[in-house]
């Protein structure tokens, strides 16, 4: 499972994974912010962004070729709006489009492959990120496992009574996915609340306290002013 | 002897209007050990949900001396401790560490505290080789084992087990069977494996139909009910002849 593999990502040790998650989320902030304000055309930039980031994945221990495999799934949706840009007869915005959203999908799954959810969301809750927004995120990222669980067992249910065989074509077969999703959707919402019980019976009161407290030191103010002084120069020079 | 649980005329309805609980009476004393036993949707899941306020029924519940209710959820909760039929329920932090100090950090302990609590607690469940481990990593009866110990590390003064032998292979149950021993905790079991239950409690309760109809020694109610494991082979035998 694709989150499954980013979890173990966040889980190894590196500089970069040693980095409070608030510097970098801060340095994330900058990068997006410094992008999506380039110019379509500034090349230089981009490849100083796109050589910052490879950069980063190699520090961090990522598996470089798997990383990049994995934030090509933002592309159907660029890659849609991109066409749409280039038929209206703005190449340049068209390119940049979807430059752009490759090069952000790369840098959130740098911060997600090296930041353990749990501390990546105690960052975003400490630098004024609604308690609220935090939690659903954490719920969320939870069922995700929860649905994607209940999804794979159904698929093997399905080819077990000889589903999706050849079919997949059929109009018989999208109406069977169809029911499908509306099964998952009922299974993962009872599954869910398993979660919940399960929560609730130890003692969870709504936030999720961290075992190890973040602690911001020179090292990671140093990282942040360094890489952020260092993105912003690339965007103005 | 005050019972660590009283339960008193419990009625519970569920909104599609299932009569899930109807009239129950359930005393435990402490250190006691009681398997509840029934047919699949008898109430007994119903039951034990009632009693760490999960669910709220009409009637009295009282868990070490605390009426259940939204003032005392929280207290009542660190009593008792609930280990759940599907332990992937149960945990969801990214390492197995983080999971089993879920709770004492809930409770309000320090991070040192919670992390010393729930390496006790890891120890005890004989599973403290995986503390860095993911929990989905993990085999199903070694999930167990970690759900368990995230319930322990609570401290809690009585553990319900909901099916604790689902999923688990022969090895796994008698490792099970030898860690809830130890324990000195009073137990609810909530099964369908009579040869578990009886190796654990002296008694047993019984429900059907959302009412306890019988309380009393496990080996009693095994019989009353015809409860019991007979000789399958022997069983299948005899319809085969009788039906040919």
């Amino acid at each position: 499972m694709h989150h499954v593999l980013v979890d173990q990502w966040s889980q190894g040790s590196s500089p970069l994974h040693a980095r409070d998650p608030r510097a970098k989320v801060l340095v994330l902030l900058i990068f997006l912010v410094a992008l999506a304000t380039a110019s379509p055309n500034a090349f230089p930039t981009l490849i100083i962004y796109a050589a910052l980031l490879a950069s980063g994945i190699l520090i961090a221990g990522l598996p470089l070729g798997g990383l990049l495999l994995r934030s090509m799934g933002i592309l159907p949706f660029s890659l849609t709006f991109g066409l749409i840009t280039w038929l209206a007869g703005d190449r340049w915005r068209a390119l940049g489009l979807v430059e752009k959203s490759y090069l952000s999908t790369v840098a959130v799954l740098l911060l997600v492959g090296t930041t353990p959810l749990p501390r990546l969301l105690g960052g975003l809750e400490a630098l004024g990120t609604p308690r609220l927004l935090v939690l659903m995120a954490q719920f969320l990222y939870r069922y995700l496992f929860v649905i994607s669980e209940q999804a794979q067992h159904m698929r093997l249910a399905a080819a077990c009574r000889g589903g999706a065989s050849g079919t997949r074509r059929h109009a018989k077969f999208r109406a069977a996915a169809a029911g499908a999703i509306a099964v998952l959707f009922a299974r993962s919402y009872y599954r869910a609340e398993g979660v919940h019980r399960a929560l609730m019976s130890r003692a969870f009161s709504g936030r999720f306290a961290l075992l190890n407290p973040l602690r911001f030191g020179w090292m990671d103010a140093c990282f942040a002013a360094g890489v952020g002084a260092l993105l912003v120069l690339a965007r103005v020079q | 002897m005050t019972p660590i649980i009283e339960v008193r005329d419990l009625h519970f309805r569920y909104e599609d209007g299932t009569q899930a609980l109807d009239g129950i009476n359930f005393t435990l004393h402490a250190g006691e050990t009681v398997a509840l036993l029934g047919a699949n949707g008898s109430g007994k899941t119903t039951f034990v949900l009632q009693l760490n306020g999960i669910l709220e029924g009409q009637g009295s519940v009282t868990v070490c001396g605390l009426a259940v209710n939204k003032q005392n959820l929280a207290a009542v909760r660190s009593k008792i401790g609930m280990v759940f039929q599907d332990s992937d329920e149960q945990l969801f932090m990214p390492t197995v560490l983080e999971d089993v100090a879920f709770g004492p950090l809930n409770q309000g302990c320090t991070p040192e505290e919670a992390i010393e609590k729930a390496k006790a607690a890891l120890q005890q469940a004989a599973m403290e080789h995986a503390l860095d481990k993911a929990p989905y990593h993990l085999s199903a009866g070694e999930k167990r084992k970690v759900a368990l110990a995230g319930v322990l590390a609570m401290q809690p003064e009585i553990l319900v087990l909901d099916e604790p032998t689902t999923f688990l292979d022969p090895p796994a149950q008698i490792n099970l069977l030898h860690l809830l021993r130890g324990l000195p905790q009073a137990k609810l079991i909530v099964t369908h494996d009579i040869r578990f239950a009886g190796a654990l409690a002296e008694r047993a309760a019984f429900f059907e139909k959302g009412k306890l109809v019988a309380d009393g020694p496990l080996e009693e109610i095994v019989r009353r009910f015809g409860w019991t494991y007979s000789d399958l082979a022997a069983d299948l035998r005899y319809s085969a002849q009788r039906r040919f």
